[in-house]
């Protein structure tokens, strides 16, 4: 039984009744509630328990501002919490739970301990909780459990997301009479408009209006603006959609609910989309949110906005009550008493703060035979779990003193309003300084900071036909600036009938017969349990930036970020500290207006397109002899193919053993190549690296190093001379993206005087590595156009040539330091050209390889992997490869000054050296730190660490890499590597060159 | 000085908290001070402290141009944690974190210091090598940590994705169970309180516009509220630091960048430590009140406006649905940004300067709040003495020409 339901009215659809649960019961509603709606027309007056002290919550508000409707949605992995009941569309079978209260909402433990409240101001958690030391763990355990509101789900979420990147001339913010106004003039210049509104139905404050508009009733009137603006093809309507963040250069966030009100997830498609939009102008027509009034025990369920007992009255057909007290210090406020009037419901009382209101609207009221109490406030409420009676008394004519006596009036809902607040965030957002206006008794938006103008509501303007003219205007401005129309209103206001208000009292805080610290609670933030008196015992201790106030009381830190309670605070506080509302000033708004879905602001980009996978042409090939992977970069490497069910350990072995005494290839295509051209590209890769380019000859490689300005490695590989002007540098694997930005970082804002272009080709091409003593022997089978010869093509050349039929370029460069050729073939052409040197390998047994293998056939011959034996402190010197540092050039090259620092220069600097373990098959943990004394007590003086360490199967010991304080003078001499695990294990210092030392065997 | 205890909260609840004194006075400005510190961050409210606990300097005013830790100290993600690689950074933060496990008594101020420690997650080999350089560099230096293997995180940390088929898994993670977070604004009032308590004067709206100096050595500060004569100036102004130094025509080795935080609605408990990832990009722990606090990435560009770009946000965001697939539903309450003072080498500037008179302290960029109480210590002791503490020397600001820096970034890199 909705008990609450009216019989008539409303923009719900009675034919469709929904059933849903709320704590486990079953209630009905209708199509076009929304829960808060519904749970209402249910008379369920308990939705929650206050945070700090357990009091009993209703609902207050009709929207984004309501702060005790927080509830959790579903179960499992589709469940929601902390919505928003006011901003929740009913659908059949939503399930909802409160998201406070132990054991329910009706009764709860903390409640009943009501007096202990007294021993939590504000800030008492910083008071106390410090002794015995301890302890602050546990105490802050059970601080935890009592914190949070909702549940996060568990498991991962199914649904999805996604994004729109927008572009529009005019983004028109709010579809309420301005924002309806300020579309339809912008959309008649031809400018492209968007117009979105979070609501489900765009109208705003028209969708509970029962004024006219011209000769229409407001209602009929709207469906005809939308009816028009949907059929124009150079406007897009949002509904559902919040503009949640306003950043710089005009980008607004956008967020939609697709298909929020259909269910917890999308049947199909994503459930929620951003629109990022970048506009050219934007008009903010945000609206105003209703500010009640601070008196004692107003938390009370039953006290609600004013705004949004009509709200419900007027569009969902649900009075929450059966006899109302209005409070106001405003004409705007006895509308809703009209409106309850009329509902058939009894109203006990206007109670006006004003000494002596008389607009005509207070005339009306009188008219209806309502009483008007004038210069009275409500100053308390009599009821725990509902309403029961008003305490009214009455108040000095500036409203902040009690004159005379106290009357109980008995009602169980009061509608309060201390007047409106401009919904400034989005303004403010760009960082706009709000401005305090004293007419509006609200801040409205600051000077703009970008391409925006409020209208509306939004700024203060708050009647019907002003709020037209207003966005109207806005619009034209808008459009003008954006390139379209000539800026003239073409809309004629429609008279609207809307009666001469009179002015509004400023009034925050009702004073109570006792002070603010020894009154029943006056609540400022209901989600936080902010009161006056907590914030007035801020400013007492010292706290008295309006920021410090917001931090100490927490005051505006909930889910509805202080939309009704802030400017209340801040009264409260300019009154404790005796000074103006613009000394005061106000706290910052950031986004998000009101929260924003996770999964919605990553969009597509998680899961498998969190980073993209990259693959060689070969990866398949790789995927079906078994690889296993690693991730380099965003690439997939085979680590190692694993035969049958071997070990990590035995493949790599084996591996390693093929290389060194027949033949290996490894797929080398994800070595970044950056295509080099230019008439001044040799000058600039010989500024980049440390060894010159300039006589590098066509058809030749040559390796380099490249610093960073302080003189330190940042990456290494070989580069080669393609023609004339015309280089190809490879690079790490990780590194690539890197040394891109790094070339192009240097040609555009250093050396623009160079014409030199970059163009990445890593994926172009695939490379096929052969190295062993039977490359030549592999590649000859495949090749037949280039002289193969050790006379005729060298190592460090490079050739065109065809290899099985391919057009190719082979590298005769080597990182095993066997006989190496690279052959590089476009991508194409990949799996065709790896195939043929596997099936004319075969005679020669020839081994596919992975990184592991690489790493340790590289260690065993001394060469440095940039980023794993180099981590941006060593130099070139460092690393023992003074041999590629050009000394004798006559040019510069980054990172040359910092080489000659005295730090850079000094000796005992961490070196490069190898290590052998004195017990040659224990092979030392990569990352081990290495200490000179093994029983030096902590903290020990590290000498340097391994950074680099395998097995190696071709020497039949361990080998290490690593860097030692002046190592390169320390050889033979025996360290020490203290492990986590209790072991000490001993090395000596030797060449890091273990294998090959003359560099032979590459060279044949 | 009020004394807080539960004892004397019951008192004053008898009087129904009327009667609490002020936290901190607000005086007016003197004439001059012995010494002046600008900047009413945490760093230089704690400096301040240090300077009349220590070394019984109490003729100090900080000034602050907006109010006391309102800085990046009211922005900041707050961890903590001292598993830093080299030792000159392990030995400062490892301070700062002994520090920290006293603050809350010896100021009297429950600054919340929370030791449910802080993972830093591995998703590569290198990730792995680095993890295990710099656990075994803590170890040896005498800072907790160890590594641990993928299930262990998983119990530590039940809703993190530990699935081989992320797309960059976890392959293991540095513990450094002693770290944690705290309750930023609680650290700047506390020290401010302490401050107060032993005489410091405490400016606030008070915004230095320039610097006199007379002979080439400092004579005091100019401000909106007028001359401020000083014997000694010392700057904590974090990302104003390079704005700073301009005023006597210095100039440091500082970008200055907007970093961003966000938070989510508060939950009930459901991630008890700390987690950082360092490739995927992400750093998430849950605040007392039940957010979710997540740490962003720095903008590509230079910029004093407390704002970053949206973009960021959207990939923080991303990587911590990819680190918590079960958070994707979970909604974003509020965003903001920081402006962080970032070196080339990723560690601060402790220093001297070569004009008498005039130090700072700055720097620290997207992770200098853990180091709160050792920074202030070691600066008020360069600031009294006039001379480096020997945990501050490393830290000169002669190590950019002398190229002597200490790289963080290499493999302990993590950003806060
Ligand atoms: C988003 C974000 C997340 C972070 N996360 C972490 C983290 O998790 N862990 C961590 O350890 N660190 C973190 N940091 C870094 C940390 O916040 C800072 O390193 C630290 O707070 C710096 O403290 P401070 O006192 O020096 O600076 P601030 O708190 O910024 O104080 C500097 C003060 O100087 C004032 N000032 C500036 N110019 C003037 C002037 N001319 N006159 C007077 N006053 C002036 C400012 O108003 C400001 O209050 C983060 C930073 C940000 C922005």
């Amino acid at each position: 039984m909705q008990r609450n339901r009216l019989a008539t009215g409303g923009r719900i659809d009675r034919q469709q009744s929904v059933s849903f649960t709320f704590n486990g019961k079953t209630y009905q509603g209708f199509k076009g509630d929304t829960l808060a709606s519904a749970l209402l027309a249910n008379g369920v007056d308990v939705v929650a328990r206050s945070f700090k002290y357990g009091r009993p919550r209703g609902i207050v508000g009709h929207g984004a501002e309501e702060p005790n409707a927080i509830f959790q949605l579903g179960k499992g992995a589709e469940t929601v919490p902390n919505l928003r009941a006011t901003q929740v569309e009913l659908y059949e079978g939503l399930d909802a739970y409160s998201t406070s209260g132990w054991p329910s909402v009706d009764f709860d433990v903390m409640g009943s301990l009501g007096a202990l409240g007294r021993l939590m101001p504000p800030g008492f958690y910083y008071k106390t909780f410090m002794r015995p030391k301890k302890l602050w763990m546990t105490y802050e355990h059970f601080i935890r459990k009592a914190a949070g509101l909702g549940k996060a789900p568990l498991e991962a979420d199914p649904d999805t997301y996604d994004k729109l990147n927008q572009h529009c001339d005019v983004l028109v913010v709010g579809a309420g009479p301005a924002g309806i106004a300020a579309a339809r003039e912008a959309a008649s210049t031809g400018a492209r408009v968007i117009i979105a509104d979070e609501q489900n139905e765009m109208g705003g404050s028209l969708l509970a209006s029962t004024h006219s508009i011209g000769d229409q009733l407001a209602a009929t009137w709207l469906v005809e603006q939308l009816a028009e603006l949907s059929a124009l093809d150079n406007v897009l309507l949002l509904p559902r959609s919040t503009v949640f963040g306003y950043y710089d250069h005009n980008f607004l966030a956008v967020l939609e609910r697709r298909t929020d009100h259909l269910g917890l997830t999308a049947d199909k498609g994503s459930r929620q989309r951003m629109h990022r939009v970048r506009a050219k102008q934007v008009v903010l027509a945000t609206g105003a949110i209703e500010r009640p009034l601070v008196f004692a025990n107003n938390d009370v369920p039953g006290v609600m906005l004013a705004s949004s007992v009509s709200t419900y009255v007027n569009r969902y057909g649900v009075a929450p009550g059966t006899a109302l007290v209005v409070f106001t210090t405003n004409d705007k406020a006895y509308q809703t008493a009209i409106d309850w009037h009329q509902s058939g419901r009894i109203v006990k009382a206007v109670v006006d703060s004003r000494p002596a209101p008389c607009g005509a609207i207070v005339k009306a009221v009188q008219a209806l035979g309502i009483a008007v109490i004038t210069g009275s406030g409500v100053i308390d409420v009599v009821g725990k779990k509902r309403v029961q009676a008003a305490k009214i008394a009455a108040l000095s004519d500036d409203g902040q003193e009690i004159r005379g006596e106290i009357q109980t009036l008995e009602c169980d809902l009061i509608a309060s309003s201390g007047g409106w607040s401009p919904a400034i965030h989005l303004s403010s957002h760009t960082g706009a300084k709000p401005r305090w206006n004293d007419s509006v008794v609200g801040f409205v938006p600051g000077e703009s900071m970008q391409q925006e103008r409020s209208a509306g509501a939004g700024k203060g303007t708050f009647s019907t036909a002003a709020c037209l003219y207003e966005g109207a205007s806005a619009g034209v401005e808008a459009a003008k600036l954006a390139g379209f129309g000539d800026g003239l209103v073409s809309f004629v206001t429609p008279s609207t009938q809307e009666l001469p208000e009179e002015a509004q009292q400023a009034l925050f805080l009702v004073p109570h017969t006792k002070t603010s610290s020894r009154a029943p609670a006056q609540f400022v933030d209901y989600q936080l349990d902010v009161t006056a008196a907590g914030i007035e015992l801020a400013a007492r201790e010292g706290y008295e930036s309006v920021e410090h106030v917001k931090r100490y009381t927490a005051m505006g830190f909930g889910t509805d970020q202080g939309k009704l309670g802030n400017i209340n605070g801040m009264a409260i506080l300019s009154k404790a500290l005796g000074q103006s509302m613009p000394e005061t000033g106000t706290t910052i708004f950031r986004p998000s207006y009101t929260p924003s879905t996770f999964g919605a602001i990553a969009g597509r980009d998680v899961r498998a397109l969190f980073d993209p996978e990259r693959y060689t042409a070969t990866h398949r090939w790789h995927e079906s002899k078994g690889a296993a992977w690693e991730d380099v970069g965003q690439w997939k490497r085979p680590w190692y193919f694993p035969r049958g069910s071997e070990s990590i350990h035995d493949a790599v072995n084996r591996e390693c053993l093929a290389v060194r005494n027949s033949v290996g290839i490894l797929d080398a295509s994800t070595l970044g190549k950056i295509d080099i051209q230019g008439p001044d590209a040799a000058e600039f890769i010989t500024r980049i690296y440390t060894n010159s380019y300039l006589k590098l000859a066509a058809g030749k490689c040559r390796y380099g190093v490249m610093l960073k300005e302080d003189g330190m490695i940042f990456d290494d590989g070989v580069t080669a001379c393609l023609g004339e002007n015309h280089y190809l540098m490879f690079t790490t694997t990780g590194g690539a993206a890197g040394v891109l930005a790094w070339l192009e970082l240097w040609v555009q804002t250093e050396w623009p005087e160079l014409q030199v272009y970059f163009t990445s080709v890593t994926d172009h091409w695939t490379t096929a590595t052969v190295t062993g003593p039977n490359a030549r022997k592999v590649i000859a089978k495949v090749c037949e156009d280039v002289d193969l010869s050790a006379e005729a093509f060298k190592f460090m050349d490079w050739r065109d040539g065809t290899v099985a039929g391919v057009k190719a370029r082979i590298f005769r460069i080597s990182f095993t330091g066997e006989l190496s050729y690279e052959v590089n073939v476009p991508a194409h052409y990949g799996r065709h050209i790896w195939e043929a040197l596997v099936s004319a390998g075969e005679e020669f047994d020839i081994t596919p390889y992975g990184t592991e293998t690489m790493h340790v056939l590289r260690a065993e011959k001394g060469f440095i992997i940039a980023g794993q034996d180099t981590d941006g402190s060593v130099t070139p010197a460092d690393m023992n490869m003074n041999w590629v540092v050009g000394k004798t050039k006559t040019f510069s090259f980054l990172g040359k000054r910092s080489l000659a620092r005295s730090d850079s220069a000094r000796e005992n600097r961490k070196q490069l050296v190898g290590l052998k373990t004195l017990e040659p098959s224990t092979v030392l943990p990569e990352g081990a730190q290495i200490v000179n004394d093994p029983n030096e007590p902590i903290p020990m003086a590290m000498q340097g660490h391994v950074t680099s360490s395998y097995f190696s199967a071709n020497l039949n010991h361990s080998i290490a890499m690593a860097v030692v304080k002046g190592g390169l003078t320390r050889m033979g001499e025996v360290v020490y590597c203290p492990l986590a695990d209790g072991r000490t294990v001993a090395a000596e210092i030797v060449s890091s060159v273990f294998y090959d030392p003359k560099g032979e065997r590459q060279n044949v | 000085m009020d004394k807080y205890s539960l004892f004397n909260l019951f008192n004053h609840a008898r009087n129904y908290h009327e009667n609490w004194q002020r936290a901190w006075r607000n005086p007016t400005p003197k004439k001059v001070y012995d010494v002046v510190i600008v900047g009413g961050g945490a760093h230089g409210l704690a400096t301040a402290y240090y300077l009349a606990k220590v070394h019984g300097i109490t003729n100090v005013a900080v000034v602050e141009k907006g109010y006391l830790g309102g800085g990046n100290t009211a922005r900041n993600t707050t961890i903590i944690r001292s598993n830093y690689l080299w030792d000159e950074a392990a030995q400062l933060y490892e301070f700062a974190l002994k520090l920290w496990e006293d603050m809350s008594q010896d100021l009297n101020f429950n600054v919340m210091f929370s030791q449910r420690g802080v993972l830093n997650l591995g998703h590569s080999l290198q990730d792995m090598r680095d993890i295990e350089r710099r656990v075994n560099a803590n170890r040896l230096n005498g800072i907790d940590g160890e590594v641990l293997q993928t299930n262990e995180i998983q119990d530590l940390v039940p809703l993190l994705n530990c699935s081989p088929d992320a797309r960059y898994p976890v392959l293991g993670a540095s513990w450094q169970p002693r770290g944690g977070t705290a309750r930023h604004d609680a650290v700047a009032w506390g020290y401010a309180r302490a401050a107060d308590a032993m005489g410091v004067d405490l400016l606030q709206q008070t915004e230095v516009t320039g610097i006199r100096r007379s002979n080439g050595e400092v004579v005091g500060v100019e401000t909106n509220n007028g001359f401020i004569g000083a014997r000694k100036v010392a700057c904590v102004t974090a990302g104003n630091s390079g704005v700073m130094a301009a005023m006597v025509g210095l100039r440091l080795p500082i970008e200055s960048r907007p970093l961003q935080a966000l938070v989510s609605e508060p939950l009930k408990p459901c991630l008890d430590t700390v987690v950082m990832s360092n490739a995927v990009h992400g750093y998430i722990s849950q605040s007392d009140k039940g957010d979710l606090v997540v740490g962003a990435g720095v903008d590509a560009y230079n910029g004093y406006g407390q704002r970053g770009s949206f973009n960021v946000i959207e990939h923080t965001v991303q990587a911590i649905c990819e680190l918590f697939p079960a958070f994707s539903r979970v909604r974003m309450n509020r965003q903001w940004g920081g402006i962080v003072d970032t070196c080339p080498d990723a560690c601060p500037i402790v220093s001297k300067t070569s004009v008498k008179g005039l130090y700072f302290n700055c720097g620290w960029g997207t992770g200098g709040f853990k180091s709160t109480p050792g920074s202030g210590y070691v600066f008020a002791h360069t600031v009294a003495n006039d001379n480096p503490h020997p945990m501050a020397a490393p830290f000169n600001i002669d190590r950019f020409s002398s190229g002597a820096l200490i790289d963080e970034h290499g493999a302990a890199g993590v950003a806060h």
